[in-house]
């Protein structure tokens, strides 16, 4: 085993249960536990997965004036999204673009909702990107706002599943009041004592579900608990892809990167209206320029037949004219046959388009479809 | 039954050797989803690609453990993939073929030498 590997602080944990682990992004992970990744992405659609992804970069911005809308408007020069607007306990998905528009890195920012901290935003930033997001929030941010890196004090993890917010609910009856993209500051109960924590109902399955951030002491004690509760299965990296990409989810390095912009990759959505006009931050004109001329996008392919088309696989038309590539590709356990993401030249991203993967050597008839391949079963209120 | 560093097993029953993966590499690839197998009547090589077995993760190759024709393959993995993980050595077999050389049989490991070379990795 590399011994330059970093490991997260529910290391040890992974390696009793038995996991599987795996150099990703610079740290030792699970990849699968004994139960598998067919087994494990199944169980997380059926009941509750937890993921350990304290391997994620998690950063505080505060603003030397001490109110929120100085650090916002700060973070909106980077980021395509709305910031300034966040009511405490609100949660965005958004982008840190450079100059042409394309993807840093892709990222949740929140605004804290606890008083006397509601001026601080909240980021959470892809362990493989995280060191440089941190330069570029340092070299970019005005000298105004201080960057505070959490890495070395707080875990993350992920409970995600029809079940996590019942369990998570059971150590404080509010945390089921929150809804998909809010966020808050929990007392948990343990049969050990109590935690603080931040918790968000959020995830990267598709699922409802929660994200829970702590102090690595607390996370182990939280853990050790959550592990002992019905219907609960850790869940490594194997599944974690399998579950985001049936549930449409972006994965940086894969779907997007730094020649890709939101607009191409489908994330209009994330890019609020006062936010389109081609300026106030990086990139900007590409993304007007993008909403205008319409040349490829990202879409959802479904292969027939049973053979999965991994990423990097040729997408042609039916004259055999490469029309794009895949850019995630895999077996999805939920829909019971291959599934896939890739760019698509426009007009052929059209939903029912015939297409044909290029696998093998051999052309393998496909048809777009418009994501998600599995529904998405957020929590959006009664 | 003989087996090679790829972790393929060949069975020589008469004339005709089955093929496929051992206990060992069906519990590496973990579930798995798809196996892309050859055709009836084509030639393979030793060490050449025989077949692809897809898990949920990733691709790999099987590679023939010697040359021969392939006369038989295992149509019911095209239903069932998950039978390589459930009878690797048994109901989970991906090909009959012809031996065109049966001392190249000799090469390759017994049971033993192959358990050995497996707890050695």
């Amino acid at each position: 085993m590399a011994n330059d590997l970093k490991q997260t602080a529910l290391h040890d944990l992974h390696v009793d249960l038995g996991a599987k682990m795996v150099p990703f992004a610079g740290y030792n992970m699970p990849v699968q536990y004994p139960m598998g990744v067919l087994k494990e992405h199944l169980h997380t659609r059926e009941s509750a997965g937890l993921f350990d992804v304290g391997h994620m970069g998690q950063v505080f911005l505060t603003a030397e004036d001490g109110t929120f809308e100085t650090a916002a408007r700060a973070l909106e020069a980077l980021v395509p999204a709305a910031i300034a607007d966040l009511e405490p306990g609100q949660q965005r998905y958004t982008q840190f673009t450079n100059d042409e528009g394309g993807i840093l890195d892709d990222l949740m920012v929140s605004r804290i909702n606890l008083p006397g901290h509601e001026h601080m935003l909240y980021l959470v930033v892809n362990a493989g990107c995280k060191d440089a997001d941190y330069a570029h929030l340092n070299a970019n941010l005005p000298d105004d706002i201080t960057v505070s890196v959490k890495d070395d004090t707080l875990s993350l993890v992920a409970l995600q599943g029809p079940k996590a917010v019942e369990i998570v609910a059971s150590l404080n009856p509010a945390i089921a009041d929150l809804v998909f993209m809010t966020h808050g500051e929990f007392e948990l109960t343990l049969p050990d004592g109590t935690m603080y924590a931040h918790v968000s109902r959020s995830g990267y399955t598709g699922e409802d579900g929660v994200e829970i951030s702590a102090p690595h002491a607390d996370m182990k004690r939280l853990v050790g608990h959550l592990l002992t509760q019905d219907g609960v299965a850790p869940i490594g990296l194997g599944a974690r892809d399998s579950l985001r990409l049936e549930a449409g989810l972006c994965l940086y390095g894969n779907d997007i990167d730094t020649t890709t912009s939101p607009i191409e990759a489908g994330l209009i959505w994330s890019v609020q209206k006062q936010r389109r006009s081609g300026e106030g931050y990086k990139g900007a004109e590409r993304i007007a320029n993008d909403l205008k001329t319409k040349t490829r996008r990202l879409v959802g392919i479904k292969p027939e037949g049973r053979a999965p088309a991994r990423a990097h696989t040729d997408i042609q038309d039916m004259d055999g004219n490469t029309i794009g590539e895949v850019t995630s590709g895999g077996f999805g356990p939920s829909v019971g046959g291959p599934v896939a993401m890739g760019y698509v030249d426009v007009p052929h991203n059209k939903t029912g388009t015939t297409v044909q993967l290029i696998v093998r050597g051999k052309a393998l008839p496909a048809t777009v479809i418009k994501l998600p391949f599995v529904p998405h079963n957020y929590f959006r209120g009664e | 039954m003989k087996y090679t560093e790829s972790h393929e097993w060949i069975k020589l029953d008469g004339d005709v050797a089955t093929v496929g993966i051992s206990d060992y590499a069906a519990k590496a690839l973990g579930d798995v989803v798809f196996v892309e197998l050859p055709a009836v009547g084509d030639d393979v090589d030793a060490g050449g690609e025989l077949a692809v077995v897809e898990s949920v993760k990733a691709a790999s190759e099987v590679y023939a453990p010697i040359a021969g024709e392939v006369t038989e393959i295992n149509e019911a993995l095209e239903g069932a993939p998950e039978t390589v993980n459930a009878a690797p050595t048994g109901d989970g077999w991906f090909v009959k073929m012809t031996v065109t050389d049966k001392s190249a049989l000799d090469a390759l490991m017994d049971d033993a030498a192959y358990t050995e070379y497996c707890a050695g990795l």
